[in-house]
């Protein structure tokens, strides 16, 4: 095994969080833990779980309340919708773009959050391309 | 050997070989532990998506939810929208936090959130547990396809799965393995897609028959049957499928691969597209199934994908079609496995063969390929006395170990700053021994209907919310030890990283 490529050199910079220099405000008080600095914290938090909660709240109004639905009309096992049954329409095919609007609505209000959070303590986030 | 098993000789080799070729290839960019581990944390949202596509559909999703619903009808069409939205439930809950507490596997998690032992120790066990229960009916199932496609006895799919899963991951690790599960869910995407549009074309051909006029009506009703239990059935069903999944130890895994967590969670929706994309076709086959396959609904099933392209088409297309299924399959098995294997034996390569044994201790990289290699075996000869346990039915089980277990952890770890290491303990034990004993008896019973064998053979309902409840009450009885470094440990959870923050 002579023709090994040459090892691996693992090159460091300097840290980046000393580089900027001065840091703001705000970022000083969450790192030192003061009654302001928790206010930021548990304002980010308490928008984040909303958030979470409010995506699972129209999964369970929507998907969730199906089978209560069917157990409640089972006249709706017989409803068709053109050559498909309601259920097969519904649960084999609909319910996926659902999810998908779902989860592209929560990253859209998440990183919103992520944003006004930074802008809170004074930090400027970077616009990544999509 | 006879003409009809060279399409499925031809398309288990050709897996095989190209999943030893893409893992070989990662060889080459793969050197340090963390390229191991994690794949030194570089994989981008489409690459990372299509590779936990690929390692999440496993065997129960390419054959198995075909068979169920041919069989059960849209009862069983929770399952792939479980698996679907379990990756939504994952992305608002955990996705971000998980990837920025920047640990490398659960119990990593576990210790760094909790600051306790004990409390890795646990999760250590449940992850390997949890594994090798998720491992066996991969390898059952390799067994089940090789007999029906090539008349193979069953535990040469076990041993052929068993083997590549070894050689592909022990060299290359997690970097190698990325591309392989990527090109996997390309494959098990193509498989189930292009003999759709050829089966359909021969349907409509046909006059286009309608399905639904040779089944029941309960056929066409998401529900399972038996009135209120049926309904209990279903939701629980449904709570096991919609948290388990953030708790799959070969799932959350892939999620340490992120740059960040803006990724994890981009990565998240891509796999959410993806599933979608895939869980529109095993309706089809099952559909198909009812006109084109009568005689497979009692008892073979499970075989419906691999054997409708030959019912309804026959000659060298039907034969290529055979074989393009059997590569999706066997592909399955291969993807699902070697994730599992990552996971288990990223955990043993920390937690037991990389500690020091006597005055030996071996490095990173070789207690990785010891792990990996005990990984691989132990549930291998766990598979070879029991050939004939239903797939599904252990699958599921995993599901609702980990909904009972590691998603509380997760829940409240992540956003409840109050949790204690005993509440943690408490919780994982009174899931994990709850779950795990319902469906160690339904297992070993025989199946009965009623009230009792619905409560034990679906135990999520009931055994997640007591979990969940045993981890607050025992958190906030022990409210004292609430680690030091909870308040510090949120901030680095939910903090977007570019934010100047002491992490």
């Amino acid at each position: 095994m002579s023709d090994q490529p040459p090892p691996r050199v693992r090159v460091t910079g300097p840290p980046r969080r000393r580089a900027s220099g001065v840091r703001s405000a705000g970022t000083r008080e969450i790192d030192a833990e003061t009654a302001l600095g928790e206010v930021f914290m548990r304002s980010l938090l308490r928008e984040q779980l909303l958030l979470a909660l409010r995506v699972l709240a129209a999964l369970a109004l929507t998907l969730g309340l199906l089978p209560l639905a069917f157990h409640l009309f089972p006249a709706l096992g017989d409803v068709r919708v053109g050559p498909f049954p309601l259920a097969w329409l519904l649960l084999g095919a609909l319910t996926y773009p659902w999810l998908v609007l779902l989860g592209w609505l929560y990253i859209r209000r998440s990183e919103a959050n992520e944003r006004d959070f930074a802008d809170l303590v004074g930090s400027v986030l970077p616009e990544e391309p999509r | 050997m006879n003409a009809d098993v060279v399409p499925g000789v031809v398309a288990v080799i050709l897996v095989s070989v190209a999943t030893l070729a893409i893992g070989t290839w990662g060889l080459r960019i793969s050197r340090t532990t963390s390229d191991f581990l994690v794949a030194s944390r570089t994989v981008r949202p489409r690459l990372n998506a299509s590779a936990i596509g690929g390692e999440y559909l496993s065997a129960a999703s390419f054959l198995g939810v075909a068979g169920l619903l041919l069989t059960f009808g849209a009862e069983m069409l929770w399952y792939p929208v479980g698996w679907t939205a379990g990756y939504l439930v994952l992305l608002v809950l955990v996705a971000a936090p998980l990837r920025r507490s920047g640990a490398y596997t659960l119990p990593d998690f576990a210790e760094a959130r909790l600051g306790s032992r004990g409390v890795r120790k646990l999760c250590s066990v449940l992850v390997v547990g949890i594994g090798w229960l998720y491992l066996l009916p991969q390898f059952q199932g390799a067994g089940v396809t090789l007999r029906s496609t090539i008349g193979a006895p069953p535990w040469a799919g076990s041993l052929v799965v068993a083997l590549v899963v070894l050689a592909s991951v022990s060299p290359g690790g997690m970097r190698s393995i990325t591309f392989v599960q990527a090109f996997q869910f390309w494959l098990k995407l193509t498989a189930l897609l292009v003999p759709v549009f050829v089966l359909l074309a021969v349907w409509a051909a046909d006059g286009a028959p309608d399905p639904t006029t040779t089944a029941a009506s309960s056929w066409s009703t998401p529900l399972a049957s038996g009135g209120g239990v049926g309904l209990y059935t279903t939701y629980s069903l449904i709570v096991a499928t919609f948290l388990g999944t953030m708790g799959l130890p070969h799932v959350v895994v892939r999620f340490y691969t992120n740059p960040d967590g803006r990724a994890a969670r981009r990565t998240t929706l891509a796999v959410l597209v993806l599933l979608g994309v895939f869980y529109v076709l095993p309706p089809l086959y099952a559909a198909l199934g009812r006109i084109y396959a009568p005689d497979l609904i009692d008892g073979r099933s499970d075989v419906l994908v691999l054997e409708l392209p030959s019912l309804m088409v026959g000659g060298l297309l039907g034969a290529v079609l055979t074989g393009l299924v059997t590569a999706g399959a066997f592909a399955a098995f291969l993807s699902t496995s070697s994730g599992l294997t990552i996971a288990v034996a990223g955990v043993l390569s920390q937690d037991v063969t990389g500690r020091r044994w006597g005055s030996y201790r071996l490095g990173g990289v070789a207690s990785f390929r010891v792990a990996a290699a005990i990984a691989v075996v132990v549930p291998l000869l766990m598979s070879l006395p029991a050939q004939d346990v239903a797939v599904a039915r252990t699958v599921g089980l995993a599901f609702a170990v980990t909904a009972s277990t590691f998603a509380p952890l997760l829940m409240l770890g992540i956003w409840w700053r109050g949790l204690t290491p005993a509440g943690a303990v408490a919780g994982l034990l009174v899931g994990g021994l709850g779950s795990g004993a319902a469906v160690a008896w339904t297992l070993a019973t025989s199946s009965s209907s009623g009230w009792a064998a619905a409560l034990l053979g679906q135990p999520a309902a009931w055994s997640v919310p007591a979990s969940l409840a045993t981890m607050v009450v025992v958190s906030k009885l022990t409210a004292a030890s609430v680690p030091a470094h909870a308040g510090r440990f949120m901030v680095r959870l939910h903090t977007p990283e570019a934010v100047d923050l002491q992490r």
